[in-house]
């Protein structure tokens, strides 16, 4: 299997999406921004449509989509009163013109469902240096902002007393999380970035109580998920991304079960 | 004893476009004093602390915090905090939370130092490993304190802290509180509602009320306080 150009491709790729998918997501989680990585993601299939439309790379639209709307988004959504409303609206209107931006290229609805659902077999060797050098420059970023950005995430109260650039800190973990969110979609497809971005990182939190601990817990479920998921699907002809949400999804039953008789 | 101001505030005012919390609002807080900030909901006592913790802007007046504000590390300890049953991080990994500013993601051997100094003397040792979230009330308030005392700070502001605790643990922690207050010569600034625990621990206070204000030691806080706080319209110093 691993002697195949494509396979070798899909693997490496998949290996730095699961270890950035599982630090960011520990982020996620504690930011509860679910929701808001949900709408990137669709944001991110206008931006892929509209690259196709260009005749880009479908990822450097992504790039520009997310990159570019998600301090908008984040801006949008601070309010909790109005924030489910207002991710909505952007939604419904990326995925629409995400649909226009298809139509006017005169694209096939296979090229919807490749940016909607992942595709391995289109990674090619450039893809994945570029998953390497988007998921290095993340990582970087966040080594030098982890402390900081560790405190407003879990302590959203004690950061602002303590005088953190929060809002600054915000803005810096929204752009991080939309270039995390145009690398995962080359795997599991943009609509299915909770796979990776969210689940890991919440059954995470109940095998681990430290955010070193969580990462290292979400990184090995990323991973047994997107190699396990590769693994199922070449056998079988199946789609990766089914096995891949099955994988996390079934952690998440089982952290919830752990959680549930660890209190009972 | 020699007396050393840690901060001093001249002529304060803080007005709201729909009405003025306080003004001309003058005291001197003594570093090692224990100062309880008193008065009737809406009399200013949070936006007084939001304007000593630099997070709102005075309408007029001054705060000087000496010998400077950078030199001064500010504790504070909420009443409130939005951790649920399921916050997932130890208590010793939230304490940790506060030693920020540096970019190393791992803690240094003085930090890990600093953190296990701030468990041992909150008693929080034995639940150093439990996740926060399935702690009680008053050792999730220990907590608080504990990360707040991990910088040693020369100012800990206590923000009705013990509003949610029970009688017991309200008085197990202001005990600790003001061992740290004598033994560390920590200057305290406690905003309560509660007047027998201020008397108790206090030794000074400061009574917001809508019309102004009233500052003195803590055996002359009147007993009505909070009862007829809005009764008159001057400003007095008792």
């Amino acid at each position: 299997m691993l002697s195949l150009p494509f396979m070798q491709n899909a693997f490496l790729a998949s290996t730095f999406i699961a270890i950035i998918s599982g630090i960011v997501g520990v982020f996620v989680i504690a930011r509860n921004m679910s929701f808001l990585t949900h709408t990137l993601s669709e944001i991110g299939f206008a931006g892929a449509a509209f690259g196709i439309f260009a005749g880009w790379p479908p990822l450097n639209g992504m790039l520009l989509f997310t990159m570019v709307s998600s301090v908008i988004v984040g801006q949008l959504s601070v309010k909790a009163a109005r924030r489910e409303a207002s991710i909505s609206a952007i939604s419904s209107l990326f995925i629409g013109l995400g649909i226009l931006f298809l139509s006017l290229a005169n694209k096939t609805s296979s090229y919807a469902t490749n940016i909607l659902f992942g595709s391995i077999i289109g990674i090619s060797r450039a893809n994945v240096i570029q998953v390497i050098v988007l998921s290095a420059v993340v990582l970087l970023v966040l080594l030098f902002i982890y402390r900081d950005l560790k405190f407003d995430s879990f302590d959203h109260i004690g950061a602002r007393v303590k005088g953190l650039w929060t809002n600054i800190l915000s803005i810096i973990f929204l752009v991080l999380l939309a270039l995390s969110v145009s690398v995962a979609a080359q795997i599991v497809g943009s609509l299915l970035i909770f796979v990776l971005l969210t689940l890991p990182a919440a059954s995470s939190r109940y095998f681990a109580h430290t955010v070193s601990g969580m990462m290292v817990v979400a990184i090995g479920m990323s991973l047994v998920g997107v190699w396990g998921g590769l693994y199922l699907g070449y056998i079988t002809n199946w789609p990766v991304t089914f096995f891949i949400a099955s994988i996390e999804c079934l952690f998440y039953i089982v952290a919830l079960g752990y959680n549930h008789w660890r209190q009972g | 004893m020699t007396q050393s101001p840690l901060l001093t505030v001249e002529h304060l005012a803080v007005n709201f476009p729909d009405h003025q919390v306080f003004q001309d609002l003058n005291f001197t807080l003594q570093r090692g004093s224990f100062l309880s900030i008193v008065g009737e909901n809406g009399a200013g006592k949070t936006t007084l602390i939001r304007a000593l913790l630099h997070q709102l802007k005075p309408s007029a007046g001054t705060i000087s915090f000496f010998p400077e504000r950078k030199a001064i590390r500010i504790g504070y300890v909420p009443q409130f905090r939005n951790l649920d049953e399921e916050y997932p991080l130890t208590v010793r990994d939230f304490v940790s939370l506060n030693l920020s500013g540096i970019h190393l993601p791992w803690l240094s051997r003085k930090e890990r130092q600093a953190v296990d100094t701030a468990i041992r003397t909150t008693n929080l040792t034995a639940i150093a490993k439990r996740p926060l979230g399935m702690a009680s009330g008053g050792e999730k308030q220990r907590a608080y304190l504990a990360q707040a005392l991990v910088e040693q700070p020369n100012l800990l502001i206590l923000d009705e802290s013990t509003a949610s605790l029970d009688n017991m643990m309200k008085y197990e922690l202001l005990e600790l509180v003001k061992k740290f207050n004598r033994e560390q010569n920590l200057t305290v600034i406690f905003v309560t509602h509660d007047l027998p625990l201020a008397k108790q621990y206090a030794d000074e206070f400061l009574l917001l009320r809508r019309s102004g204000y009233e500052l003195g030691p803590i055996a002359k806080l009147p007993e009505d306080a909070l009862i007829s706080a809005d009764r008159g319209g001057e400003t007095s110093h008792a």
